[in-house]
Formats: C-alpha cells, sequence, structure tokens
C-alpha cells in the first residue's frame, strides 16, 4: 500500500526496480528528480553486470563511430552517490506477491513496500535449424544484436568474415548490417516480410529504401525463410524454405523483440501479450506492483521506441514520488525520427488509411531515395512517412503531434512551396518543438540552456541530454544551439537591427521607447543613437512610433517620405498622382462624372485604371493637391504610403453566377474599417467569391476566398510582385466578422513585429504559417486580446489625411517653390532679373 | 547668362525670409535668379544646395534629411549638404550655397566665388 507523505511521514518505504535499463533507470533517475529519494529507500535489480548505457547506440559501436564508453548512462558510482543499492549482474528468480519479497540470485532477497518491473524486452530468435553447435550455446558466428555483450562478440568475430548476414529487415537489423557494412563486410539482409521495416514503412516506401540500401551495396532477400544455419560448429551458411543457401561466416539474427514476461508470470501478475497495467502504470490485480517499459501493455498497446517509454516513466514518477500522485500516462502517438543507415526516416502515426473517408497524399522520387505518404483524417494529421528528405519531417511531426489542422492545399505539407531558399527549419519552429525525441527536450530548453551560459554545443547537450540518446537530433540542436548563441557566424550585427540608424533589434527598439517614453523620431536618436539622425531610418521609426503611442506619436512632418508630406505619389518628373478611395473598387455614375471633372479642371496629363480597382489622376502639380482633393470630395486612396492600401473584390453573389460568398461587400467592409492603418510596408488585399479567384486573393499580402459551405480561407503572405509566393491559409472562417477580426489580427502582429519595409510574404515565412496560426488562431500566448484591441485603437485614431487640404500643418506643406524676400547686391550692386 | 558669367563674378544675397517658412528638418526649393536651389533648415544648420539631382533631377527639398546628408526622394541617391559630395554613389556633385540666419531669423543666401557657382556651373 503506498501512502501521502501526510498520513505516513516515515519511515521510508522501500521500492524496487527489477531492470536496469534505460527504462528502469531512467524512472529511477526521474524519481530522484523528483525528491522520491526522501520518500523511497531503492534498490535495483539488473542482470547485465554494467551500469546502465545506452541500446540504441548499439548500432553506432558496430559500425566504429562510438566506443562502448560513449553509451554509458550511469556508471556504477553514480548509483552509490545517489544511495541507490544496484545488484548488478543479479537476475531475479521470484516475486514472492503474498510477502512483498523479490528474490535473486546468490541467495538476494529484497523486501518492498512498492515494485516496479521493468524488465524490458530480448531478442526474438525465430525457430531454425542448426543455432546450436555441439553445446548449448549457439554456433560460432552466430549472433543475436541486443546487448553490449552481444556487440563486443560481433565485433571480436568480425575478423573472421568476409561475408554477413543478418537475419531480420526492421529497425535494428538495418542497424545492423549499417555496422557490418562499415567494417567492410559484404553484407545480405534476409527478410521473411515482402518489403523492409514493415512495422514502420509501407509497401512502397520499402521498395525505396531497398533501392537505396542496394545501391550501397546491401544484398536484400525479401521473401525469404531462413530454414537452418548450416555448418557443424560454426557458421558456414543459410539455407531458405525456398531450396535457396547462402554462404557466409557469420549471421546475426535481429528478428524483432518479445517483451520480457516470464517472471511476471510466473508470479502470478496479469500477462497478455506483456504485463497489462492501467492509466497509473499499475498492475490490474496487484496494487502494490507496477510496470513501466517495453514489458508493460498499457491499453492493448506495446511500445518500443523511447520517447513513450520515457513518457511512462515520467509518469509513474510523477505519480509514485508524490509530485503528482494523480499522475496518469494515456498513451502515446508514436512518432518517430531517426536514420536507418544513414537515410533520415520520419514516421508517425497510421501507415495506411483506416476508413474509406481517409485522404491518402504521395509523393515518391525513387532516383533520390525520397518517398513521402501522409494519412489526412477529418483535416488532421493521422499518419505519415516521410524517406529520405530530414527538411520536411519536423513540421509535420509538429502538425501530427499537436493534431493541429492542416493546410487546405496538402502540397504545402510535402513540399517548401513558398520558400526559394532553403532556410534551416529549426527557426521556423516555436519553442514548444521538441528537438531531442529521445530525451524530449524542446527547442526552448535548450534556448533557455543557451542563455544559463550554456554556449558550446557539449555544454548545452549535457545540460539538457539533447542528443545524447540516438543522436539523430544532433544537427537540429546544433542549429538551435547556434540560432541561440546569437549568430556567431553572423557578420554585421546590423542585420537585426530594426532600422540602420539605431542599434538595436525591434524588441530592444520597442522596449527602450517605451521604457523612456520617446514620442518623437528626433527624441528617438537623441536617446538611443547619440543624436546621430541617419536620414534612411526616419521614415521608419516613424512608422514604429506612430504604432506604438496612436495619438500621443509626436508627429515630426520632417521624418515622413515626401509622399507622406503632401499624401500623394511622388513621379519621376516630381508631380504627383491622386488616387482617392474607391472602397472594394464599387463607383458610381455621380463619383466618375466628378473624378472626369476633376481631371478637366486640372488638366490632368493621364487617367488610368489602377490594379487595385481605382483611378489614377497622374501628373499633378504639389501645389494643386489640396483643391483637387476637396473637388474630388473623395478620402485618400493611401496609394502612396506604408500603410493599408486597398481591398480589390470580384463581383460575389451579388450578380456572379459562381460567387458562393459575398466578397463584393466583404471587401467594402474590409477596406472601411483598415483604410489607411500604417504597417511596416505597403499592403493590398483582395477578397474572392468562390475559388475561381479572379481577384487573385491567394497572391496579395491578406485574401479571404469564399468556399462551398459558408466559408472564408484567409491567405496571408501572398505576393505577386518583386516575389510571386502563394499566401499561406492563416484559417478558415463563417462570418465576414471573422474573416475581419483575424485579418486585423494579423496587420496588428504584423505591425508590431515585421522589420521596417518588410513585406508580409517575407514576414510570414520568417515566422512560419505554424506558428501564426498558434499565435494568431490558438491564441497560444495570450495575446489576441491585446492585438484586437491595439488594432481597434488604430481604426479608431483614422483620420484622412486629405483633410489637410482645408488646414495645411505649415503654410508651405504643398508649396513647390519659394521666392526670396528681398536680395541685395555685395560690392558690385546687381539684382537679378 | 553667359556674359555675366564672363564678368566679374558677382556676389549677392538673398534674402529668403523667416526660417519658419521652412519646416524644422525639412528642405524647401527657393527660386533664386533663374536657378532653383534647395535650402534645408536641418537640427544642425541651414544648408542649400542645388535644387535637382544631378542623378535624374529629384527635387532634393522633397528628400528626408539627417546626419548632414539629403537622400533625394526618387531613387534614394544620397548628398553630403556641406560639401554637395555624393554619398555612396558616383553622380556629379552638387553646388553648394553660404547661407546665414540674421538677428531677425530670416535666412540669407550668400552667391559669391566662395561658396558658388550660381553663374560658373551649369550648362
Amino acid at each position: 500500500m503506498i501512502m501521502s507523505p501526510e498520513t505516513r511521514p516515515a519511515p521510508k518505504q522501500r521500492l524496487v526496480v527489477i531492470g536496469n535499463g534505460m527504462v528502469g533507470a531512467r524512472f529511477v533517475e526521474e524519481m530522484l528528480a523528483r525528491g522520491a529519494s526522501e520518500r523511497y529507500d531503492i534498490v535495483m535489480f539488473g542482470d547485465e553486470p554494467h551500469g546502465n548505457y545506452n541500446r540504441i547506440l548499439l548500432s553506432g559501436i558496430l559500425a566504429g563511430t562510438h566506443q562502448a564508453g560513449d553509451t554509458f548512462i550511469n556508471t556504477i558510482a553514480w548509483y552509490a552517490q545517489n544511495d541507490i543499492r544496484l545488484h548488478a549482474g543479479v537476475r531475479v528468480t521470484s516475486i514472492d506477491r503474498l510477502a512483498k519479497v523479490v528474490r535473486g540470485e546468490q541467495h538476494i532477497f529484497e523486501p518492498y513496500d512498492v515494485l516496479v518491473v521493468a524488465t524490458g524486452s530480448s531478442a526474438f530468435v525465430p525457430p531454425m535449424k542448426g543455432l546450436k553447435g555441439s553445446g548449448a550455446e549457439m554456433k560460432d558466428g552466430l549472433f543475436a544484436f541486443r546487448s553490449l555483450d552481444d556487440c563486443e562478440r560481433i565485433l571480436a568475430y568480425v575478423p573472421k568474415a568476409r561475408t554477413a548476414a543478418v537475419i531480420g529487415g526492421g529497425l535494428l537489423g538495418l542497424e545492423a548490417a549499417r555496422g557490418l557494412l562499415e567494417r567492410g563486410l559484404e553484407v545480405h539482409v534476409v527478410h521473411l516480410c515482402s518489403h523492409l521495416m514493415e512495422m514502420q514503412l509501407d509497401p512502397a516506401a520499402g521498395a525505396v529504401l531497398r533501392d537505396t540500401l542496394l545501391g550501397m551495396g546491401v544484398h536484400v532477400h525479401l521473401e525469404t525463410l531462413t530454414r537452418e544455419v548450416t555448418g557443424d560448429t560454426r557458421v558456414e551458411g543459410l539455407a531458405f524454405a525456398d531450396g535457396g543457401t547462402l554462404a557466409c561466416e557469420m549471421v546475426v539474427i535481429s528478428a524483432g523483440i518479445r517483451p520480457n514476461v516470464s517472471l511476471a508470470l510466473e508470479s502470478g501478475l496479469t500477462v497478455e501479450r506483456g504485463i497489462v497495467v492501467n492509466d497509473e502504470m499499475r498492475c490490474v490485480n496487484d496494487a502494490d506492483v507496477y510496470a513501466v517499459g517495453e514489458c508493460a501493455q498499457h491499453r492493448g498497446q506495446l511500445y518500443g521506441l523511447v520517447a513513450p517509454l520515457w513518457e511512462q516513466a515520467r509518469a509513474l514518477a510523477d505519480h509514485l514520488s508524490g509530485r503528482s500522485p494523480g499522475a496518469t500516462y494515456t498513451g502515446s502517438r508514436v512518432s518517430t525520427k531517426l536514420k536507418v543507415m544513414g537515410v533520415d526516416l520520419a514516421v508517425m502515426g497510421d501507415r495506411e488509411p483506416l476508413h474509406a473517408t481517409d485522404e491518402v497524399v504521395v509523393y515518391s522520387e525513387p532516383a533520390r531515395g525520397i518517398y513521402k505518404k501522409l494519412i489526412v483524417r477529418s483535416g488532421r494529421l493521422a499518419g505519415a512517412i516521410v524517406l529520405g528528405d530530414a527538411a520536411g519531417a519536423p513540421m509535420l511531426l509538429q502538425a501530427f503531434d499537436r493534431s493541429s489542422a492542416l493546410p487546405d492545399n496538402r502540397a504545402e505539407l510535402l513540399f517548401q512551396l513558398s520558400a526559394t531558399e532553403h532556410k534551416p527549419s529549426v527557426a521556423d519552429l516555436p519553442d514548444s518543438a521538441q528537438i531531442c525525441n529521445c530525451n524530449g527536450v524542446s527547442k526552448g530548453a535548450l534556448i533557455a540552456a543557451v542563455e544559463a551560459g550554456h554556449c558550446t554545443l557539449k555544454s548545452a547537450c549535457e545540460a539538457t541530454r539533447a542528443g545524447t540518446g540516438c543522436g539523430a537530433c544532433k544537427e537540429e540542436v546544433r542549429a538551435v544551439v547556434e540560432l541561440a548563441a546569437g549568430g556567431a557566424l553572423r557578420e554585421d550585427p546590423s542585420v537585426h537591427y530594426y532600422v540602420a540608424g539605431v542599434p538595436l533589434d525591434k524588441a530592444q527598439l520597442v522596449r527602450a521607447i517605451r521604457e523612456q517614453r520617446l514620442l518623437s523620431v528626433s527624441a528617438v536618436f537623441e536617446a538611443l543613437a547619440g543624436g546621430s539622425e541617419d536620414p534612411s531610418s526616419k521614415a521608419g521609426l516613424a512608422s514604429l512610433l506612430r504604432t506604438l503611442w496612436g495619438k500621443d506619436y509626436d508627429d515630426e512632418r520632417d521624418a515622413r517620405f515626401i509622399n507622406d508630406r503632401v499624401h500623394a505619389n511622388v513621379q519621376k518628373d516630381g508631380t504627383f498622382s491622386v488616387i482617392p478611395r474607391i472602397f472594394g473598387g464599387v463607383t458610381s455614375a455621380a463619383e466618375l462624372r466628378r473624378i472626369a471633372d476633376v481631371a478637366d479642371r486640372y488638366d490632368v496629363r493621364m487617367v488610368k485604371i489602377t490594379g487595385g480597382q481605382r483611378i489614377d489622376l497622374l501628373g499633378v502639380e504639389k501645389e494643386k493637391l489640396p483643391d483637387m482633393w476637396r473637388d474630388l470630395g473623395m478620402p485618400s486612396g493611401h496609394a502612396y504610403a506604408k500603410s493599408f492600401r486597398t481591398c480589390k473584390t470580384c463581383i460575389g453573389t451579388e450578380f456572379c453566377r459562381y460567387g458562393v460568398g459575398d466578397s463584393t461587400s466583404l471587401g467594402i467592409q474590409i477596406e472601411r474599417r483598415y483604410q489607411g492603418v500604417e504597417t511596416p510596408h505597403k499592403i493590398k488585399l483582395a477578397t474572392a467569391g468562390c475559388p475561381r479567384n479572379c481577384s487573385e486573393a491567394t497572391t496579395k499580402d491578406l485574401g479571404a476566398v469564399a468556399i462551398e459551405g459558408g466559408k472564408w480561407e484567409l491567405y496571408v503572405g501572398g505576393a505577386a510582385g518583386t516575389r510571386v509566393r502563394k499566401g499561406d491559409i492563416l484559417c478558415v472562417v463563417s462570418t465576414h466578422e471573422e474573416v475581419l477580426l483575424y485579418m486585423g489580427r494579423f496587420i496588428q502582429y504584423y505591425r508590431e513585429h515585421a522589420r521596417y519595409l518588410e513585406r508580409t510574404f517575407g514576414f510570414v515565412e520568417r515566422l512560419g504559417i505554424e506558428r501564426l496560426r498558434q499565435l494568431l488562431v490558438d491564441d497560444s500566448e495570450g495575446i489576441c486580446d491585446h492585438l484586437d484591441a491595439e488594432m481597434q485603437r488604430a481604426t479608431d485614431a483614422y483620420v484622412d489625411p486629405w483633410t489637410e487640404a482645408f488646414e495645411p500643418v505649415h503654410p508651405s506643406q504643398f508649396v513647390n517653390v519659394l521666392e526670396p524676400v528681398g536680395a541685395r547686391g555685395v560690392g558690385e550692386f546687381m539684382v537679378p532679373a | 547668362m553667359n556674359n555675366q558669367a564672363m564678368a566679374s563674378p558677382p556676389a549677392m544675397c538673398f534674402d529668403l525670409g523667416h526660417v519658419d517658412r521652412i519646416p524644422l528638418g525639412e528642405g524647401r526649393t527657393f527660386r533664386v535668379g533663374d536657378r532653383e536651389i534647395a535650402v534645408f533648415r536641418t537640427r544642425a544648420g541651414i544648408f542649400a544646395v542645388d535644387a535637382a539631382c544631378s542623378h535624374r533631377a529629384g527635387r532634393l527639398a522633397d528628400g528626408l534629411v539627417g546626419d548632414g546628408k539629403v537622400i533625394c526622394p526618387l531613387h534614394g541617391m544620397k548628398f553630403a549638404l556641406a560639401t554637395g559630395q555624393p554619398v555612396g554613389h558616383e553622380c556629379a556633385a552638387l553646388a553648394t550655397y553660404r547661407t546665414t540666419l540674421t538677428a531677425t531669423m530670416h535666412v540669407e543666401l550668400h552667391i559669391d566665388e566662395a561658396s558658388g557657382s550660381l553663374w560658373n556651373t551649369g550648362s
């Protein structure tokens, strides 16, 4: 019976752990980390004579990339230091559940209050003839591949062999094959099934992998049952059920694992395929006994990968340590990232569709060894296989782990459609993203370690244990550490500055402006740039200050670009263009007549329909601007500003026979709400009433596309200018109000976090659409209320700049050329004509 | 004009009016004789240079100013205000003119041998 500390503070309980493998030892470490040594005397049994080692690295020892010493996690001394009594090399012979005693070889006898069974699994040796030589031992040259000792025996035998056969084409078998290949042997993989790694791969992926292996020089024998190991006292070859033979000097059997349950079975615990446990990892027929690891059967499932097993260990430690007595383990969605013979592989969830409605998306490029398959169920990722492409896997693992909604364009999941350059994927990952899947180390934990002073890869790995499991994540770990260490490789720190003239990145700059309450551009230069006013930095600072301070911004007009001083777009000859706002591109005959009259009256040199569905009056002298605006009686279209520009629309449902959403009135609503909102760069929007996308909404900074079922897809980060990029779907919503809400939220986030002159396409690529969805749709950081309120403040503060026609900010605001008020000659007098 | 250029250069002084005709930190174009000159009222003093950018004749008075430089609004060419020298590009230097501020806060623009080239540069 386990009691809480309140009811029995002392004496300590006796915790006995059977099994000192990766999971048993990990469980004890997790207990120690939770202060459980105050509560328990801990005793462990391990039937190997070592401390605890990392079995995943055995193939590395075989391949020569690791030494046995590299694999030790805890030395024998560690146990003593932590007051753990370890019976190393002692096999447990029985559990007396009535007396609550564990008996081991050498007459060892350990009573327990709580017992944890972590006996793991052993190599499965399929039935075949000729396994044993003259005695009870396996024939010379015949090995299982499971333990450190196996490894050492195999290595000792390698010099005596030229050809090796590996029985079993699963993950471990292929790892063994890689090791033997590295040692210079001719390697044959003999596999019973019709494709390799059938536990993880579907037949097509298996075929791609086989071709890759063949290319490496590995011989692969599929659908081949080994009947006999030939040779009298040592291995001479294999004989197959189909009558074929293979001559070889050594054989490694790696045909899967079987849970070690005989001890549990003999002691009367409920055992099916494994030891049956509930969500507390407690045996169903003995409340004082727990099972964890490969030997445990939880909700009908046995796990063999390290990540879920360590989840079990953590949950059990939470529960038993008293840290969180209610903690449970509710099962794992199995996903893993690994290297098979140097080939990157990520697998997660289902391999095949289970329901008629499941979508299967497949991309196969055998020549490059690439195969990708997705199983999509109800818009979420139910499973995936990604072979030969490490870059695409992290995003899929995220989508799978979080069960997040997938982009409707499934190809976005398979390829980085939008990125022309191949960015390191770690920068795009959220802090919560798990980098080391063995040790469950997140990107955030690594960054925290670096910030705590662990500035080398080694030190950060030691502090977090990242990369110390299978090692497959090493490159990603390195990338995160480099990222967190501040890019020591970067050439010029100013690439991070918000503007060139103030040596701070945007976050630092915003903090300084807020803390010192810097309300004007000149005040920023004075306080943060030693008074040096870099002219190219002025407009960027003005934009930021207006975003930060709103009405309190001290608007020094000299910080504005000429367009923003006179609210018109300067042309090559120094004249300006006048583009009044035409909401959603919908005008009227009367408005057009008025525009035509103004064009005549002011001798406009060209009248042009713009790409944003408005009318441009070109060739206007600066002085004429205020009069024209007054005569037009229309608000500014902001066609000159780094701000919301326009929302292009299509005809939508009112007239179009295809329209499924009222894009026209939505576009007008959008334009009315967000007109003139200042942004780090211009933003152009569009709404489309159906997926025909006549208004090209998918290549706008923001676009809303109506789809059947009364929904709107909201695209962000599209572009059709210096770059052509299809936007990413931020979310799919049902109402105009929601479109407005999420657009506003995105715009505000862009206002607060983009670099000056960074278009949305770069911004979206930099942050990653997944990150943006978490922030702006899932509200993962609780900032949405703030964003919505700030956007409301910005729209409330909107004033049509063309009202300056009636009240210029300065008498010479719109003056093109001033005359001197007088002149005098000096010496020889002369007055200019 | 050529005749005048050949003659000994006359020294001239133009009263551009009260300094507030130019908003702080900005520039304005003044028509002086048959020339246009951009006059800037920066936080570090008043400067005068040719009104047209030597690149594509952009109106420099409309440009952003700071740190002793002006940026042409058309293509971003930079010039040093005190010397007229191009900054970071190869376009021709601008002529510069001397200015003074009177006790009544009027800006005076001086066209003389030392500062200028009103009569002997151009065409």
